[in-house]
């Protein structure tokens, strides 16, 4: 087990690392734009290369990547270009809105496509689940970015009834928590299709074992079959694929954070990456490749102790 | 006797083809009982042919500016769906749109699936140093929010139709390739795989010939899936800006140009909207038609 997780932290340590030098890399083809971008259009081609000198720029890719690890390593990840303050900063700040956000959405969609996933898993070809089926496949279909126009449409222009855009601050009538409605509705809408078919298929496949035929036969009643035997057996699969969601809504928001204006990771991203601030997009990534790497290493080590016949 | 002979070695190849082609064609069959694969396979159609025949179809050029239109820029007789807030007709921007997103999709994901098969069959095949490398390397890719690394690498090299197919293949890859891997793994050591390395084939003859058809049924079904996904990631990448350059249609782009109005003129981005969707519920209906006729089959 200890093995197993040195390994695992080890690999871990080894991507961040690769991507970190891929992302450094992948920026600084074009190092001469960043003093440009500083300065802009109108200082003298003498004031950008001074700039350029006097922010190391002149030297190696290598030397430079060594440089920026070293800080990093000690907890100085830079100043950003586009936010003028430090990159530490910004990034906390915007992580802690997203996953203040994420948080909300797991909590609704969890429970949400767990009810309905078992509800259409527990009769097969049923009306129910050819119902929800049709439902969540549709749900699933529709790009984030065109449900949000809808869900803005139907209840911000038609009727009224809730903020069309949550900047987090009090603007207007609406109260913030009321500013968090939308964006968790077409994050639910989009993510949850995509559980229910997941759960729904893990449940089809335990309601066929002869575990559960026993249970029917015995005289057991349905509703108990299915919540003490079908359903915690059919959640075992679905445990990863529920907690890799977790990376998707940290990285994953950014379609969502651009319809409502809300000020989040995945719009800092955007904006980053678009004027080049590579100490953001660094910072950035690494975080995020960091959730996606530690939820995925987490869905092993409780996979392993929900479901006793798996060992490494 | 020996002509006899002779004669059944070489029949044997077209008749071991035909049956292959009737297999297809039996598991296309299928489709027909199911329901969702059929309505998926009418959209898709649909948006196809509208797509091919664009010049001949759409009622206006695509890009063509009529500010006086904006007066009144709901549907008409005359512009059926209406116009945009640069008063260029919807119809005509969706139905080219179409063109666009139908060639950069299919090309990026059959991008995505060469590599990703040859990827696959090596690794699982050769085993080795071979295979941790491309494993490697690919597990590094998925470690990146697929997001996060389409904006570095269209911020850094530009938006253009080339490069969004170029990150779609490189980011899809991987996932193919572990699909492929597992088929490959299983059945290297078959008896049959063992008689064509006896007889002294070629790698590729045994990767692609002997290995490779057993991975069919699933890659097809997975094909139309990411088809569908990669509709959604291009019209992401539209939608934040990054897409396919202006002033060509493209939907994200549209619903990107026209949500700021969306109280004003609702229609103008919500017909956009409607209909990446539609093309995205195609694809996936008929994902799902194609893996309950291969249950069936």
């Amino acid at each position: 087990m200890s093995r197993y997780l040195t390994r695992q932290l080890v690999n871990i340590i080894v991507t961040l690392l690769a991507v970190s030098f891929l992302v450094f890399a992948l920026n600084e083809l074009t190092p001469g734009d960043v003093a440009r971008k500083l300065l802009g259009p109108y200082a003298t081609q003498d004031q950008v290369d001074r700039l350029y000198r006097e922010m190391g720029l002149d030297r190696s890719v290598f030397t430079r990547y060594a440089e920026w690890l070293w800080n990093a390593v000690h907890g100085d990840l830079g100043q950003s270009i586009v936010y003028r303050r430090p990159v530490a900063e910004v990034l906390w700040d915007r992580l802690g809105n997203t996953l203040l956000l994420a948080a909300i959405c797991f909590a609704v969609i969890v429970p949400f496509s767990i009810l309905l996933g078992v509800l259409a898993g527990m009769r097969e070809r049923g009306l129910v689940d050819r119902g929800i089926s049709v439902f969540s496949s549709i749900c699933a279909s529709i790009p984030e970015f065109a449900m949000g126009v809808f869900l803005l449409a139907i209840f911000v222009v038609w009727l009224g009834v809730l903020p069309g855009t949550s900047p987090l601050t009090r603007s207007g009538q609406w109260p913030i928590w009321m500013q968090f409605v939308l964006p968790v509705m077409v994050v639910t809408l989009y993510d949850a299709g995509y559980l229910i078919s997941m759960i729904r298929a893990s449940m089809v496949e335990v309601m066929r074992q002869p575990f559960i035929r026993t249970a029917v036969l015995k005289g057991m009643g349905f509703r108990q079959v299915v919540m003490r035997h079908a359903m915690r057996n059919a959640l075992i699969t679905p445990f990863t694929v529920i907690l890799l969601q977790l990376n998707y809504l940290v990285s994953g928001l950014v379609v969502v954070e651009m319809l409502f204006a809300y000020p989040g990771f995945g719009r800092m991203m955007l904006e980053a990456a678009l004027a080049k601030d590579i100490a953001v997009v660094e910072a950035g990534t690494l975080v995020a490749v960091s959730v996606t790497m530690l939820t995925q290493l987490f869905g092993d080590l409780g996979y392993m102790k929900l479901d006793p016949r798996i060992r490494v | 006797m020996s002509a006899d002979g002779h004669a059944a070695v070489v029949a044997a190849p077209s008749l071991a083809a035909r049956r292959k082609r009737s297999r297809l064609l039996a598991w296309i069959g299928h489709l027909r009982h199911s329901p969702a694969g059929i309505f998926g396979a009418a959209i898709v159609l649909t948006w196809s042919l509208l797509a091919l025949f664009a010049p001949w179809i759409a009622p206006y050029p695509p890009n063509k500016i009529d500010p006086a239109l904006v007066a009144n820029p709901y549907p008409s007789a005359a512009n059926w769906l209406g116009v945009d807030h640069l008063g260029r007709d919807i119809l005509s921007r969706l139905i080219w749109g179409a063109r666009t997103v139908l060639t950069v999709a299919p090309a990026a994901v059959i991008g995505a699936a060469v590599l990703g098969t040859i990827l696959g069959l090596l690794a699982g095949y050769k085993g080795g140093v071979v295979d941790s490398v491309i494993m490697r390397v690919g597990d590094t890719l998925l470690a990146f929010p697929k997001i996060i690394l389409y904006l570095i690498i269209i911020a850094r090299f530009g938006a253009s139709a080339f490069n969004i197919i170029a990150v779609i293949t490189v980011t899809q890859a991987p996932i193919i390739a572990r699909i492929v891997r597992a088929v490959t793994l299983d059945v290297k050591n078959r008896d049959y795989v063992a008689a064509a390395r006896m007889r002294g084939e070629s790698l590729r003859f045994i990767l692609l010939s002997e290995i490779l058809p057993n991975a069919r049924g699933p890659l097809i079904v997975d094909f139309f899936l990411r088809l569908g996904y990669t509709v959604i990631a291009i019209g992401v990448l539209g939608f934040l800006g990054v897409g396919l350059p202006p002033p060509d249609p493209d939907w994200g782009s549209m619903i990107k140009e026209t949500y700021g109005m969306i109280f004003v003129w609702p229609h103008m981005t919500i017909i956009p909207a409607l209909a990446v969707s539609s093309l995205v519920i195609g694809f996936n209906f008929l994902a799902t038609g194609l893996r309950e006729a291969a249950d069936d089959a």
